[in-house]
C-alpha cells in the first residue's frame, strides 16, 4: 500500500535569506534515503520547513540472500548439520551450481524493512544535515547544530507517527499555529494538515503568501522591488499589507535616501503617483491579519517619521562642511590596516586616474570620490555610499560629469548592474577597483575559496566589465605583475567571456593565449574567431596548429621572432613545400579569415607528403622555420593549437 | 500613560517572578549592558543564572549635545540573562510586552535576523532584532561564545532599548518629551548629561591625560593578569573581578578617544587588539576558577 508521508521541522525564526536553500538541501537529503515515492513538496514560513510526498511503500521488498553450505558430494552428516544449523530438514535446502560444481544451499527470506523504521533511523541525521550559512547550538556544548533552535516535529506516514527524537524534541503529530492568532499546538493529519495551519493563521504556501501580498496592495501603485518581496513572504506566516503616508515636506530629500530608508532599513515598498514620481506613501507588511485600530499603520508612520528626520538632519548637518574641505578627514578613515588612510587611497586614486587618461575633471572626481564617507547620512546609511557623495556634489555645484562620476563610481555592483554612465565615471571606477586590487594583493591579502571579505572579485569583476562594456582602450600590463593577481583577474575575463558573454571555452583560451592585457582588443579577437569557427577549414587548420606547434616544441625550436627572411628558399624541395612557401608569401599580412580556404588544403598536403625531421640537418631547421613563420603569422588573433578539435 | 519608571518597574517585576536576580546598574563605564560583569563573566561556566538589570550604557561618538531626538551619549537599557535559556523563551520575552501593555494582537511583530558580535569581548552569537510595527525594540541573541570560549550552556540575552520603548507607547517624536514620571521630563533628568558629555566627549577631554589613563589601567589589568596561577590552591580568592573592572575603564576611555578623533588609523587596530586580549585574558582565568570552584564546591 502507498503511504504518504509529512515532515515538519518546528523552529524559532529562521532567517528569510536562508529558506529557500535550506528546502533545496532537505529535498535533497530525503531523496539520498532512497526511499522510493511519487511527487514531493517542499514549502516553509519562517518557523517551519516542511516535506511532504506521496506514495511511499509501506515498507521495501523482501529479497533472498543465499547461504553456501557443503558439495552435493558431502556426506549426508554434514549436509544435515548444515540445514539443523538453519533451523530445516535436507530436503528444504536448495541445489546451485557453480563452476566448481553443485552445492547445497539455504535461502534464507529476508523480510523487506519498514518505511517507518527506515525514516525514524534516517531523519534526525538529515535535518541536522541540511546546509545553512551558519548554524548554533542551543542544548549545550557539543549538542546539535541547527539554524535556530527546533522546537517542535510533526513526522507522518499515513496515520503513524514516525518516531525519532532530536535535540530534546520528540516527533509527534502536534503542530503549531501563528504565534499570537493562533494555538502553539495543533493536531494535525497528513489529510488535514495545510488546512488546520490556515485555520490557525499560518498560509503554508509562500505562493499564496505572495499572492496575497500582491494582491492586497492592488489599490497603489508600488515600486517593483522582487527581492524585497521575496524577503516579506518569507518574514511572515500570515502577510497583510497596509499603506502608510509620511510627510510630503519630506520629498525636498533626495529619492535616493528616500527609498533606502524605506526599503533596506524599515523593508516598505515605495510608492509612485501616475507620472512615476514618488509618492508621500509607502506599504508595509504585517505579519498578522488586520489593523482594524490603525495602530500598526500609525506606528509605523511615526518609526519612519523618526528615520525621516534623523535622514533630514544629517543632510542639512552634512551640507555646513563641503565635499572638499573633508578631503583631510580621511585621514582618519580607515582603508585597510595595512593599505593605510581613505586619504592614502584617494591620492593613489587621483594619480591612477591620471595615468588611465584621465582629465582634469575625472581627477577632481577622484579627489571627491571617498569624502562622503565622512558624512553623517552614509555613516547612517552606509549602503549610500558613492550615491551621497554625488548627490552633494551636485548641490554643490560641482559639474554634470564630475558629480556623476562621483555617484557611479562603486558600480557596477554584480554582474547584473550597469557600469558607470559617463566615460569619467568609468575611469574613477576603474582607478578605485585597480587601487584595492593591487594593494590586497601587495600585502597578501588574496581571496581564498568562500572567503573574499574585501570583496575583490566583485571589484575584478567591475575591472573587466567596465574597460570591456566602456570600450576603453588602455592595457593592464602594468598592474599585471603580480602574478597572482594576473591569475585573478585572468579567471574574472575567462568567467566574463564564457558564462556571461557566452563564448566556447576553447575560444576563450585561444584568444587569450595570444595575449588579453588588453581586453577590448581581445574582445575584438574572440568575436572573430567564433566567427572563423563556422569556417568548414577552421578545425581542421587548428588541428594542423596543434601539430606544428608539437613539432616545434618535441624540437625545441623556439618560434622565430624575425621575418621569414630565416627561411632559405634554396632548401625547399618543389612540390607541397614549395607551394605553402609560395602560397605563405602571398597571403602573409592578409587577416585569416580571407586566406583560410587557400592556407588549409597547403599545410595538409604538406604533412601528408613532407617528413619535417629530413635526414639533411639543415632542411630540418628550414622546414621548422617555414612551420615557425606560419604559426607565428596566424597566431597574432589567436593561438589556434588550444581549440578543441573533432578529430 | 505608563511613564518611563513605570515600564522599568514593570519589567523588572515580571523578569523577577520569572526567577531572575534583580540587579541594579554596574558601577563602573559601559558601552552596553553586555560588558557588566553579570553577563560577560556570568555566562561563562556550566552553572545556570537568571538576572535582570538597567544599564546606563555610554558611547561617547553616539552623543548629539541633546540636539537630536533619537539619539543619546547614554541610553538604558534592560539587559535580561536566561541561562540556560528556556525552550518558551520567545513566549515569555513576548509575555514581558504584553505585561507593559502591548496588544500583540493588535500590534506587528516580527523577528528578523541580527548576529550580534564585540571583536575587543571575543564574544558572538546568533539572533534577531524583535520588530514591533517598525520600530526595532529588543535585541535577542543566543550567545554562543564568549571571551573566546565556547559557552557550555547557551544563554538567551535580551536587550531592550527603554528610551526608543517608552517614547513609542508615550506616542512621544523626541525622547526628550518621554515622561520620566509625573511631572518630570526625560529632558529634565538627562538634558544636562547628554549636552556636557557631548562637549566633553568632543571638545574637552585631554587627548594625553586619556592616553596615560588608558595606559596606567591596562598596566593594572596586565599586572594582574599574570599573577593568576591557575594551579594555586587559593585562586579562588584571586581578585579576577576588580582585574576586569581595569579593562572595562580601559574600554570607555577608548571610545572617548575615538569620539575625540584621538586614534589615528595605524593605532585603532591595535588598541583595540589590546582591549580584547585583556577581556579575553579575564574571561579564560574566570572561567578556569570557576571550574574549580564548582568542582570544589562538588566535592564538600
Amino acid at each position: 500500500m502507498a503511504l504518504p508521508f509529512l515532515l515538519e521541522i518546528g523552529t524559532e525564526e529562521i532567517p528569510d535569506w536562508m529558506i529557500p536553500g535550506a528546502l533545496e538541501s532537505l529535498h535533497l537529503l530525503f531523496e539520498k534515503t532512497g526511499i522510493p515515492h511519487e511527487t514531493v513538496r517542499l514549502d516553509a514560513t519562517p518557523r517551519r520547513l516542511v516535506l511532504r510526498a506521496d506514495g511511499l511503500p509501506e515498507r521495501q521488498p523482501d529479497t533472498e540472500e543465499r547461504i553456501t553450505g557443503p558439495a552435493r558430494s558431502a556426506p549426508a552428516q554434514a549436509v544435515a548439520g548444515f540445514a539443523r544449523k538453519h533451523g530445516v530438514t535436507p530436503e528444504n535446502l536448495a541445489i546451485d551450481s557453480t563452476a566448481k560444481g553443485e552445492y547445497y544451499a539455504f535461502v534464507k527470506k529476508v523480510k523487506g524493512r519498514g518505511t517507518k523504521e527506515i525514516l525514524s533511523e534516517s531523519l534526525p541525521g538529515a535535518i541536522l544535515q541540511i546546509y545553512f550559512p551558519k548554524s548554533m547550538y542551543w542544548t549545550g556544548k557539543g549538542g546539535p547544530r541547527f539554524i535556530r533552535p527546533i522546537r517542535w516535529l510533526v513526522a507522518l506516514l499515513g496515520e503513524d507517527i514516525v518516531p525519532f527524537e532530536l535535540a530534546g524534541v520528540r516527533s509527534g503529530s502536534l503542530s503549531a499555529g501563528h504565534r499570537r492568532l493562533g494555538s502553539p499546538e495543533i493536531a494535525v493529519t497528513i489529510g488535514d494538515y495545510e488546512q488546520r495551519l490556515r485555520d490557525h493563521y499560518v498560509i503554508l504556501s509562500a505562493e499564496e503568501r505572495r499572492d496575497r501580498i500582491r494582491g492586497e496592495m492592488g489599490r497603489v501603485r508600488v515600486k517593483a522591488d522582487p527581492a524585497l518581496l521575496e524577503t516579506l513572504v518569507y518574514l511572515t506566516e500570515y502577510p497583510m499589507p497596509i499603506t502608510g503616508a509620511f510627510d510630503p515636506q519630506f520629498l525636498e530629500l533626495p529619492e535616493e535616501v528616500l527609498v533606502t530608508v524605506m526599503r533596506h532599513h524599515q523593508k516598505y515598498f515605495s510608492v509612485e503617483d501616475a507620472s512615476g514620481k514618488l509618492a508621500p506613501q509607502f506599504v508595509a507588511v504585517m505579519n498578522i491579519d488586520s489593523d482594524p485600530q490603525g495602530y500598526v499603520r500609525r506606528g509605523n508612520e511615526r518609526v519612519l517619521r523618526a528615520r525621516f528626520n534623523d535622514a533630514r538632519f544629517f543632510w542639512e548637518t552634512d551640507q555646513k562642511k563641503k565635499l572638499a574641505d573633508r578631503k583631510p578627514d580621511l585621514a582618519h578613515v580607515t582603508f585597510q590596516a595595512k593599505l593605510g588612510s581613505y586619504l592614502e587611497k584617494t591620492e593613489r586614486m587621483m594619480a591612477l586616474t591620471r595615468e588611465l587618461g584621465g582629465e582634469a575633471q575625472a581627477v577632481r572626481a577622484a579627489e571627491l570620490a571617498k569624502c562622503d564617507l565622512t558624512t553623517e547620512l552614509v555613516k547612517e546609511f552606509t549602503e549610500l555610499q558613492g550615491i551621497v557623495g554625488g548627490l552633494y556634489a551636485r548641490v554643490q555645484g560641482e559639474p554634470e560629469p564630475v558629480w556623476q562620476a562621483i555617484y557611479d563610481h562603486y558600480k557596477p555592483e554584480s554582474m547584473e548592474d550597469s557600469i558607470p554612465r559617463n566615460r569619467m565615471g568609468r575611469i574613477v571606477a576603474l582607478a578605485d577597483k585597480l587601487d584595492t586590487l593591487t594593494g590586497c594583493f601587495s600585502v597578501g591579502m588574496i581571496p581564498t575559496g568562500s572567503r573574499d571579505p574585501f570583496a575583490l572579485r566583485r571589484a575584478a569583476q567591475g575591472v573587466v566589465k567596465i574597460i570591456i562594456e566602456g570600450k576603453l582602450d588602455l592595457s593592464l600590463e602594468k598592474y599585471l605583475a603580480d602574478e597572482a593577481l594576473r591569475d585573478f583577474l585572468a579567471d574574472r575575463v575567462r568567467y566574463y567571456f564564457r558564462d556571461i558573454r557566452g563564448f566556447k571555452y576553447d575560444e576563450v583560451s585561444a584568444s587569450m593565449a595570444a595575449g588579453w592585457s588588453r581586453l577590448v582588443d581581445l574582445e575584438a579577437r574572440l568575436i572573430r574567431v567564433q566567427s572563423l569557427r563556422s569556417s568548414p577549414d577552421f578545425e581542421p587548420l587548428a588541428a594542423s596548429f596543434k601539430r606544428i606547434k608539437n613539432i616545434l616544441e618535441q624540437a625545441k625550436f623556439g618560434v622565430p621572432s624575425g621575418s621569414a627572411g630565416a627561411i632559405d628558399a634554396g632548401l625547399l624541395e618543389s612540390g607541397p613545400e614549395q607551394d605553402l612557401y609560395d602560397e605563405y608569401k602571398r597571403i602573409s599580412g592578409q587577416p585569416i579569415e580571407k586566406v583560410i580556404s587557400r592556407l588549409r588544403p597547403k599545410v595538409d598536403l604538406f604533412f601528408d607528403k613532407i617528413l619535417v625531421n629530413a635526414q639533411d640537418e639543415r632542411i630540418r631547421q628550414n622546414r621548422l622555420s617555414l612551420l615557425g613563420t606560419l604559426l607565428r603569422e596566424f597566431s597574432t588573433i589567436a593561438d589556434f593549437s588550444e581549440i578543441v578539435t573533432t578529430f | 500613560m505608563q511613564s518611563f519608571q513605570d515600564i522599568i518597574l514593570k519589567l523588572k517585576r515580571y523578569w523577577a517572578d520569572r526567577g531572575c536576580i534583580i540587579q541594579e546598574p554596574y558601577d563602573i563605564e559601559v558601552g552596553a549592558g553586555t560588558m557588566c560583569p553579570e553577563t560577560f563573566l556570568r555566562v561563562l561556566g556550566p552553572k545556570p543564572y537568571r538576572v535582570a538589570y538597567v544599564q546606563p550604557s555610554r558611547r561617547p561618538a553616539d552623543g548629539r549635545y541633546g540636539d537630536n531626538p533619537n539619539r543619546l551619549y547614554k541610553h538604558s537599557q534592560l539587559q535580561v540573562i536566561l541561562k540556560p535559556s528556556p525552550e518558551d523563551v520567545i513566549e515569555q520575552y513576548l509575555g514581558s510586552l504584553e505585561a507593559i501593555g502591548i496588544d500583540l494582537r493588535q500590534h506587528d511583530i516580527k523577528f528578523e535576523e541580527d548576529n550580534w558580535e564585540a571583536p575587543t569581548l571575543g564574544a558572538w552569537g546568533v539572533g534577531w532584532q524583535v520588530m514591533l510595527d517598525g520600530l526595532e525594540i529588543t535585541q535577542f541573541t543566543y550567545f554562543q561564545q564568549c571571551g573566546g570560549i565556547d559557552l557550555d550552556v547557551v544563554p538567551a540575552e535580551l536587550t531592550y532599548g527603554l528610551e526608543r520603548l517608552t517614547a513609542f507607547l508615550q506616542v512621544r517624536d523626541s525622547v526628550y518629551e518621554v515622561e520620566w514620571t509625573k511631572g518630570f521630563s526625560y529632558a529634565d533628568v538627562r538634558y544636562m548629561d547628554e549636552l556636557q558629555y557631548s562637549v566633553y566627549n568632543f571638545e574637552m577631554a585631554d587627548i594625553p591625560t586619556l592616553w596615560k589613563l588608558f595606559e596606567l589601567h591596562e598596566g593594572e589589568a596586565t599586572r594582574l593578569l599574570s599573577r593568576y596561577d591557575p594551579k594555586s590552591p587559593d585562586k579562588k580568592r584571586y581578585p579576577l573581578l576588580p582585574t576586569y573592572d581595569q579593562v572595562l575603564k580601559c574600554s570607555n576611555l577608548f571610545n572617548t578617544l575615538d569620539s575625540r578623533g584621538a586614534i589615528s588609523v595605524t593605532e585603532r587596530v591595535g588598541v583595540i587588539q589590546r582591549v580584547r586580549r585583556l577581556a579575553v585574558g579575564v574571561a579564560q582565568a574566570w572561567a578556569d576558577q570557576q571550574q574549580e570552584a564548582s568542582a570544589a564546591q562538588g566535592a564538600q
